[in-house]
Formats: structure tokens, sequence, C-alpha cells
């Protein structure tokens, strides 16, 4: 059985819901509805089922109703029509009490910004689910602290949320989530507010932990990239309705209809990619701590032939070459700014696909993709071709 | 115009008035004996006993720490209560103190019940809004009337008195602190399975709590301004100097008592202030 089975599932916003619900049941559109009622369509007769350890992505652009969806399924919005059936029981015809003991045991929430208490620290946190439940100190203390270390925080239980990093908030709200052992985790845009290398760094360690742990989980992304990154199964959302459910392959071969077909196109023409979709992260020396033989050590460890020479705030200040640094430390050279090469291929994060691929022709050395005078990323050729030729792993940009 | 006669309203509120009186004469007996006596007892019995040396010494303190361990305030403290004690007007101060701290407790206890409950219902916010703005702005003088019809003369109608003037900015700041809390953390909250009490306690007064005591700062402020309108009906302390300053026109007298009042504001406006920091602030 399905654990979460969703029903015909329709919620309109506003008063007077029962005249836009009749709308709704003669196959009206949201716009038309709003027209003829003022009343907002948020989800349109929604149904799908998500199975036990199923990645199951929903994606649509903003305003399609992605949000409110996702708390449809927990009743944090009370449906207009429909049902969400948990485990085979509706959550609709709950008393509030069997509604919290559900979503104390059964579901977990991730929420976009974090959804932090501020006057808790890491653990206390973390600790919140349990704490709920009534469970004992120690014993609570003890998963809390085990789920942290799970993402990576063990060491930062003492914190305030406000001390750490968007990346390492959103762990927080994730192991906050982990911490009940839910059986189902809702994450809401869970990685949409962070940096683009914090979110691809994230998505891996989901789908690491997703190895061990085969949860169910619910992700909501208003991201083509990340739907097919992470989604076992993929719904497509448009204005409240859902158009199209399948794996990512089938999304991108057969797309239901010119809506899906658009949002498709756009990936393979790779006009919306940028600079940033296909840099991955620079492997770096600093021009004021490192010398020659630090710079061939790491090229060495990584394999590259050069690498790009920047200071501690990541200004850029040229690269060397994997020759010049050789030369260089059997001639007893000291300082990497002797053998400096300051011809850099440069773009700006927001370049399209269609720029770069003329500029990695006549280069050798990897573009270096910059944000404010500053190196956050670079390109590599293999990345550049594998994007263009629209396939799925590489429009994520290659980890080497 | 001429149609309508003269609305007896002030008939009515003093019907309304004498009916309480008779009707909950024992209670009113009861704080009026009680109460007062026990208001009595903390003055007389507890504070004036303490040796003034040492009051002053734990007040000042108290202030270093509160003050995160800075010098100013301890010796603001000390120098204050010695001018207020060299001017023999200890006995006063601890009246006052007194009066001031009965009334804000009331206040408290009184005002943040309301505001949750204004916070979490929105036909009790829109209620308790206008008699909140009433209970402010009506001249604080107005409320010594009932205060003596309930209660006689002393300490008690001055504390009653206090306390209705002092009490909205606890409810009103009480109500701002819970609405104020994110929707995002409250449906954090929810989709944890928080009851409505976990909710309060864990969620919505721990991030309140600034904002609350601000109300609470406010409060105690408003009830040291009632001080010197308080004595008018017998309460005891430093607005009685005052008054018999104005009785004689001896600018002097009321001159040193209304200092003593400024430096006893000063103290406990940087006490309550300073013990307003929240966890988890940046700062
Ligand atoms: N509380 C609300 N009241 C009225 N309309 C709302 C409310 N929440 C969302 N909506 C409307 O419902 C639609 C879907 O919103 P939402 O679920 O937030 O979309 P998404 O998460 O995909 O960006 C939007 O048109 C939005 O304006
Ligand atoms: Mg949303």
């Amino acid at each position: 059985m399905p654990v979460v089975q969703v029903k015909n599932l329709s919620k309109i916003f506003g008063k007077n819901s029962k005249k836009a619900t009749r709308l709704l049941d003669e196959g009206l559109s949201k716009d038309e509805i709003l027209k003829k009622t003022g009343n907002t369509v948020g989800v349109n007769r929604a149904s799908f089922d998500v199975e036990e350890g199923e990645i199951f992505v929903i994606m649509g652009l903003s305003g399609s109703g992605k949000s409110t969806l996702v708390r449809l399924v927990n009743r944090l919005i009370e449906p207009t029509e429909g049902s969400v059936l948990i485990d085979g029981k509706d959550l609709a015809t709950m008393d509030s009490k069997s509604l919290r003991e559900v979503r104390r045991e059964k579901l977990s929430m991730v929420f976009q910004r974090f959804g932090l208490f501020p006057h808790r620290t890491v653990l206390e946190n973390a600790e919140f689910g349990l704490e709920v439940q009534g469970m004992d100190k120690e014993e609570r203390k003890k998963k809390a602290q085990k789920s942290l270390e799970l993402v990576g925080l063990g060491d930062y239980v003492n914190q305030y949320p406000g001390q750490l990093s968007g990346g390492m908030q959103q762990r927080v709200g994730l192991a906050r989530a982990l911490a009940n052992d839910p059986e189902v985790l809702l994450m809401d845009e869970a990685f949409s507010a962070l940096d683009p290398l914090i979110r691809k760094e994230m998505q891996d360690e989901l789908l690491e932990l997703q190895e061990s742990m085969k949860k169910t989980i619910l992700f909501i992304t208003h991201d083509l990239d990340e739907a097919l990154r992470i989604g076992d199964r993929i719904a497509l959302m448009k204005d409240g309705r859902i158009v199209q459910i399948g794996t990512p392959e089938e999304i991108l071969v057969n797309p239901a209809n010119d809506y899906v077909e658009k949002f498709v196109q756009d990936v393979d023409r790779s006009k919306v990619l940028t600079a940033e979709n296909i840099m991955k992260r620079p492997e770096t020396v600093d021009i004021e701590k490192h010398g020659p033989r630090t710079a061939l050590e790491r090229m060495r460890k990584e394999g590259l032939s050069s690498i790009y020479v920047t200071d501690a705030k990541r200004r850029l200040y040229g690269y060397v070459t994997a020759d010049d640094v050789s030369e260089a430390t059997k001639e007893e050279v000291k300082d990497l700014k002797d053998i400096l090469r300051t011809e850099v291929p440069k773009v700006d994060k927001t370049t399209s696909m269609h720029e770069i691929f003329n500029i990695i022709h006549d280069t050798a050395v990897p573009i270096a993709v910059m944000e404010d005078e500053k190196l956050v990323g670079i390109i590599v050729r293999g990345a550049v071709i594998a994007a263009l030729a629209g396939n799925e792993v590489n429009i994520n940009g290659i980890d080497s | 115009m001429e149609l309508i006669p003269k609305l007896p309203v002030a008939e009515w509120i003093s019907d309304a008035t004498d009916w309480l009186t008779d009707t909950f004469e024992f209670l009113f007996d009861f704080v009026k004996n009680d109460f007062g006596d026990f208001i009595e007892f903390f003055a007389e019995s507890l504070l004036m006993q303490i040796p003034i040396w040492l009051f002053i010494a734990v007040v000042a303190v108290l202030a270093f720490f509160v003050s995160k361990k800075r010098i100013g305030l301890p010796v603001f403290v000390i120098f204050g209560l010695w001018f207020i004690q060299n001017q023999e007007l200890w006995e006063e101060l601890m009246n006052t103190f007194t009066l001031v701290i009965f009334a804000s407790l009331i206040s408290v206890i009184i005002g943040v019940p309301f505001g949750i409950w204004m916070a979490k219902n929105k036909v009790v916010e829109t209620l308790l809004t206008p008699v909140l703005d009433f209970m402010q702005t009506m001249p604080a003088f107005v409320y010594l009337i009932p205060a003596v019809a309930f209660f006689s003369i002393g300490m008690v109608p001055g504390v009653f008195a206090s306390v209705i003037f002092a009490t909205p900015p606890t409810v009103r700041f009480t109500n701002l602190g819970i609405r104020q809390v994110s929707h995002e953390l409250i449906e954090a909250s929810d989709a944890f399975g928080t009851t409505g009490a976990q909710k309060l306690f864990k969620v919505q007064l721990p991030m309140a709590k600034k904002t609350i005591m601000a109300g609470i700062n406010q409060t105690v402020m408003l009830a040291l301004s009632m001080v010197v309108i308080a004595s008018m009906i017998g309460a005891k302390g430093l607005g009685q100097t005052v008054i018999t300053g104005l009785q004689r026109a001896d600018v002097g007298t009321g001159f040193v008592a209304g200092l003593g009042i400024v430096i006893l504001a000063i103290i406990i406006d940087r006490f309550t202030q300073n013990l307003n920091t929240q966890r988890g602030d940046q700062s």
C-alpha cells in the first residue's frame, strides 16, 4: 500500500468557496474561477500516490500550488475537497488528537526558510519533535545528538541557529525532522534558499542519507534541475493542477503536453543554463600562504595541470601551471607571484551556456566563474559538452 | 438638541458603583483588611527592618550583575539611595517601593493572561483594544473615585488605581509579542504536533519574551507615575511628601521627594531593561 495517498484533493482560498468548488468540478480553470468568484484556487483536484522509500518530487513554477499541496498532506491547511491517506488512514476525518499523533510520529517537515527556533540551541531545536512527544530528557538528547551527527553537525550542538550559515541551518532543520524517525519527510523547497553550490552539496547529502534511511520523501521544488536530480518520480504542477507524473526520463522524453514540453525544451536547449549551473568547486592555492610546493602537491593529488591562485577573500590573481611549478621548485623559487599567469578566461556566474561554449574552445585552462570579483567556481570543457548533450547527470555539472 | 434631555450618565455610573460596593462588600472588605495588612507588613516589618547599609549594598551588587558587570549602575545606586537616606526619606522610599512592586506584580499577573487571550482570539482582541485605549487615556485621577468607594483610603485603593492605569501596556505588548512570532515558526510548531499549550510555552511565549518585558517595563514606569496621585487618597510614601510640599507651598521639600522618585524610577527602569535579554540573540 502506498504510504501517502492523495485523492482528488482541492483547496480553494477565500469566502464562498461552495460556488467555486462547483465551478472547479465543472472543469473551469484557476483564472476563470478567480474572475467569476474572486476565490483563489490553491490546489485543483490533485491525485497521486507516494510509495514507501520513494523520493516523490512536486515541481512547478511559483504560485502553482506546491506549498499548499504539501500543507494539505499534513493538514496544516484544511482541504476544501478530497482526501489524504497516510498508511491508509484518512487525515481529513481525524479529530485533533489523532491528527497530532500522526504529525508527531509519521510526518516531519523541513521548511524553505528553515523554520528554526532562534531561542533554542541547535540541540534543543533537533530535540523539539521528541520533546513534544513527551520523551524524557536523556533519551531525546541522545537521539537528537545522533541525528545532528548524521548531518555533520555533531560539533555545533550548543550554538544558536543565528550563528550558523544557511546551509548549516537547513542541516539542523533536516536533523530536527529526522530525529523523530518519521515515515514521511515533507520538504517544501528545502534547498531553494541556499547558494547554488551549497544546494548541490545538500542534494548529494540527501541522496546519500536516503541510501541508508529509505524514507518516503515528498520533495517540493521550483527547480527542474533539482527535480531531475533527486526525484524517483516527478509530478509537474501548473495552476493548482498536476499535469504530468512520471520518472525523470519519462518527463524528458515524453512530455505530456505543451506546458511540460516547454519546461523540458529549455533544459535541452540549455538556454536557461548559466555558468552557475555547470560550475564546480574550484581547487585553489592562497597567494599569501602557499608556495610552489603546496601548489604542486595539490595538483598532483587532484590530477590537475593548472591551479587557480586567489587570496583569502577568494579574489582571483591568476593561475599557475604544473610545468612552471615543478620548474620553480627545482630552482628554489619561493613565491607564486614569480610564475603567475594572469591571462585568465573569466565569465560572470550569470553568463549563458551559449557564450561559454564559444570561450571554452580557445582556452587550455578551466574557465573561472566570477561573482563580484571573487572566484566562485570553475568550468571544465567536459561539463559544457555534456550539458549541451542534454543528459541529466551533466545538467548538474560533473563531479570528478 | 433640546429634544433630548441631559442623559443621566453620571447617575448611572454612580448607581453601578454603589451597587458594586454593596454587593461585593465582603470581598472589598477582605481585600481592604487582609491585603492591606499584608502590604503594611511587607513595607514595615520586612523592608524597613533591613539595615539601610545592607539594603543599599545588596541592591548595588545586584545592579553590578544585572548590568553585566559594568560599574555605572551600582555607583548610581549607591549615591542615589544614600542621598534619599540622607534626606530622611527612607521610610517613604520603602512605602513607595512597596506600592510600585504590588501594583506592577498584580498588573503583570492580570495583564499577561489577557494578552495571551487577545493574541489567540481575534474577537477578544477587537473587544479589548478600545477598552485598553480607554483605560490609558482616562485621566488617572478618575480612578481614585471608585478606588475610594471600594476600599476607602490607604495603600490598597492606591494599588487598585495604579493597577488599572498600569496594566494596559503589559496586555498590549504580550498580545503584540505573540502575534509577531513568524507564521513559519507557528507552522513548524504545528507540523511537529504541538498542543495549544505546548505551542504557547515552547514557542510563542519564549519568542515574545523580549516584547513582553518591554511592556512590563512600561507598566512599572506607569505604576511609578501613579505614586503622587495615589498619595492623594492616603497611599504612604514619597508621593505624600510631594503633596505636603504642595500644601505648604514648600518648593524644597517637594523637589527633594520628587528627586527621590526619579532616582527610584531610574534604578527600576535600568533593572527591568537589563533583565530583558533573550537567548539566541545576535549581538
Ligand atoms: N493563505 C492564502 N490565502 C489566499 N491565497 C493563497 C494562500 N496561500 C496561497 N494562496 C494562493 O494559492 C496559490 C498557490 O500558492 P502556493 O501553494 O504558495 O504556491 P507555490 O508554493 O507553488 O509557490 C497562489 O495563487 C497563492 O496566491
Ligand atoms: Mg511555495
